[in-house]
């Protein structure tokens, strides 16, 4: 099968010496939900900008659909929809109008686009704010109102950069479902996200970027079984005089009525609750400590610290 | 895209461009209208009356053609800078570099724009001059096509000098010191058969002299230059820098890191 995106020895340069991607490789397939993650300045923007052909490539191949980006581009760009980082549209123009330019640039005639403009104001609840010049717009509506003008050509793959970014969660939680639904209905996503629990949470499949290099691409289920320890924070019903020490499991104390409980992945969860109880500790709440995906994310993106800095090396193995 | 989708892309363009400068009509079209009042109550009227004639013509019927390029050029030229740096500035000129459109209609697009304000702008002085003169024209053809090749050519221009703009300083250099200086110096306000044989040479170095006499031709039938030869050399400045802006966009000088 055809992937939805095809990446070869992608390499971006700087000025000459400042090599923001060092020949990344991806494939991401048709269907996918597929997250892209990586610290600010990691390439994945970068990355992005090149596909989308809002910068310009030092080497390497991209295919979007089978249709190769430098000699088939306006296939390759016609399969493409994204939303950026940051607001760049006309803050002067009305919502409408938005969309309407933008179909008009994908060649599409405007009594089409304005039944895709209604049906996708409507869906991300914006119709009544169509004729609002965008600049008046809420920040959540200006993030909903880039996803409509990204979808006005139905692309095959959709990329959205950072698209929760500075939104409050019950908006964040509406724009997941939505993608889901999207995903669902045939869509390939993209997403980049500070956000790693939306990322673990939507995404089948993951790349991490480190310093212009995929560090790591492969399933989120792969990935997440990576992690041996589980760190859980317990809440006790008496407070705790003193820490036991029970075989198995690493406890610290936060203060009279918490601990924090490490626990290998290979023992169940009665296991902990035994130890405990033998020392007449009744746990009334728990939670994870971290975003499993975190932890993971962190220990990848520090690999290369490991060998300049020898002396975290050890703790950072533990956790991974 | 086919060539239907690409009609559609390029009307696009030029709608949202002409609703752009609509939009702002006060900072567009009226301030022209001002000025060129001015410059005709000024040099016509009150100055021009004792100037007397020049080349057969009263002074301000002289000037008339002058004026109107002069605004045809400046609106053509600062339409599209405008547009084309507010949109590189702003990020929404990525809404059309990640579409597939063709470079050539994203250029043609924008050139439209600016030819549509300059034109507007050129009827607008036209109608404001009949309070002062009456004006016939003369060979209508040649001032139409004259009117829609300069147009074109400092639409071109104005593309340009944005691409490579990177403040609202870069913006206004060109126009400040460049444009305004041509047009002056390009015999709007004089035949150039009153200055010396040695300036009348350095005179013909100025570009924006073949549009102004041309023009003038069109409309008074006198001109200091031969109309054929502002027609010829109006299209090789204009194929020349429509090449220069369509390598700069392809490159994405400017536009792409």
């Amino acid at each position: 099968m055809i992937p939805a995106l095809k990446i070869n020895n992608l390499k971006k340069t700087y000025g000459g010496n400042i090599h923001a991607l060092k020949g990344i490789d991806l494939e991401v397939e048709k269907g996918d939900f597929f997250a892209l993650l990586g610290a600010n300045g990691a390439g994945k923007s970068t990355a992005i900008g090149i596909i989308c052909s809002l910068v310009n490539k030092t080497a390497g191949d991209i295919e979007v659909f089978g249709h190769n980006l430098e000699t088939d581009r306006e296939k390759a760009q016609e399969c493409l929809g994204l939303v950026p980082q940051e607001f760049n549209f006309n803050v002067w123009e009305p919502v409408l109008e938005i969309l309407l330019n933008q179909a008009g640039f994908y060649g599409i005639d405007r009594k089409t686009a304005l039944g895709r403009a209604e049906e996708l104001l409507k869906h991300l609840e914006l119709w009544d704010k169509r004729n609002e010049q965008a600049n008046k717009l809420s920040g959540g509506m200006k993030r909903r109102l880039m996803i409509a003008r990204a979808l006005i050509h139905k692309p095959k793959l959709l990329i959205l950069d950072e698209p929760t970014a500075g939104v409050d969660i019950e908006i964040r939680r509406s724009m997941w479902k939505f993608l889901t639904q999207l995903n669902t209905a045939g869509t390939t996503i993209i997403l980049t996200t500070h956000y790693l629990e939306e990322a673990e949470s939507m995404c089948k499949n993951i790349a991490i970027i480190n310093k212009g290099e995929v560090v790591e691409s492969t399933s989120m289920q792969n990935l997440l079984s990576r992690l041996s320890i589980e760190t859980f924070v317990l809440d006790l019903k008496e407070p705790l005089d003193t820490l036991p020490e029970i075989e198995g499991l690493s406890l610290r104390q936060i203060d009279a009525k918490s601990l924090e409980a490490d626990i290998d992945k290979s023992r169940s969860l009665n296991f902990m609750f035994e130890g405990l109880s033998k020392h007449n500790i009744r746990v009334m709440s728990m939670r994870n400590k971290t975003n499993r995906l975190e932890e993971l994310f962190i220990s990848l993106v520090e690999k290369d610290q490991i060998n300049e800095t020898p002396d975290i090396a050890e703790s950072i193995e533990v956790q991974s | 895209m086919n060539t239907q989708q690409n009609l559609v892309a390029f009307k696009t363009i030029i709608v949202k461009e002409v609703m752009r400068f609509l939009r702002i009509w006060v900072q567009t079209l009226v301030p022209p209208a001002i000025m060129m009042t001015l410059y005709f109550v000024i040099f016509g009227n009150l100055i021009g009356s004792r100037i007397g004639d020049m080349d057969g013509f009263n002074y301000i019927e002289y000037i008339i053609p002058g004026l109107i390029m002069m605004s045809v050029i400046t609106n053509s030229y600062s339409n599209v800078v405008a547009a084309f740096f507010n949109a590189k500035m702003y990020g929404h000129v990525q809404e059309m570099l990640i579409s597939p459109i063709p470079n050539h209609v994203i250029l043609l697009g924008y050139i439209g724009g600016g030819m549509a304000r300059g034109i507007l702008v050129g009827v607008i002085v036209t109608i404001v001059s009949l309070f002062f003169s009456d004006l016939t024209i003369k060979h209508p053809l040649i001032t139409i096509g004259i009117l829609l090749m300069t147009s074109m050519l400092f639409s071109i221009a104005g593309f340009i000098n944005a691409v490579y703009a990177k403040n609202f300083d870069d913006i206004s250099i060109v126009p400040t010191f460049v444009l305004t200086p041509l047009t002056y110096l390009g015999g709007v306000f004089y035949s150039i058969n009153l200055l010396s044989d040695f300036w009348q040479t350095v005179s013909l170095a100025n570009p924006v002299l073949y549009m102004v006499n041309g023009f003038r031709y069109g409309i008074l039938g006198e001109s200091d230059i031969n109309p054929w030869v502002s027609f010829g050399l109006i299209i090789v400045f204009t194929a020349g820098l429509y090449t220069v802006a369509y390598q700069l966009l392809k490159k994405g000088t400017g536009t792409r890191s």
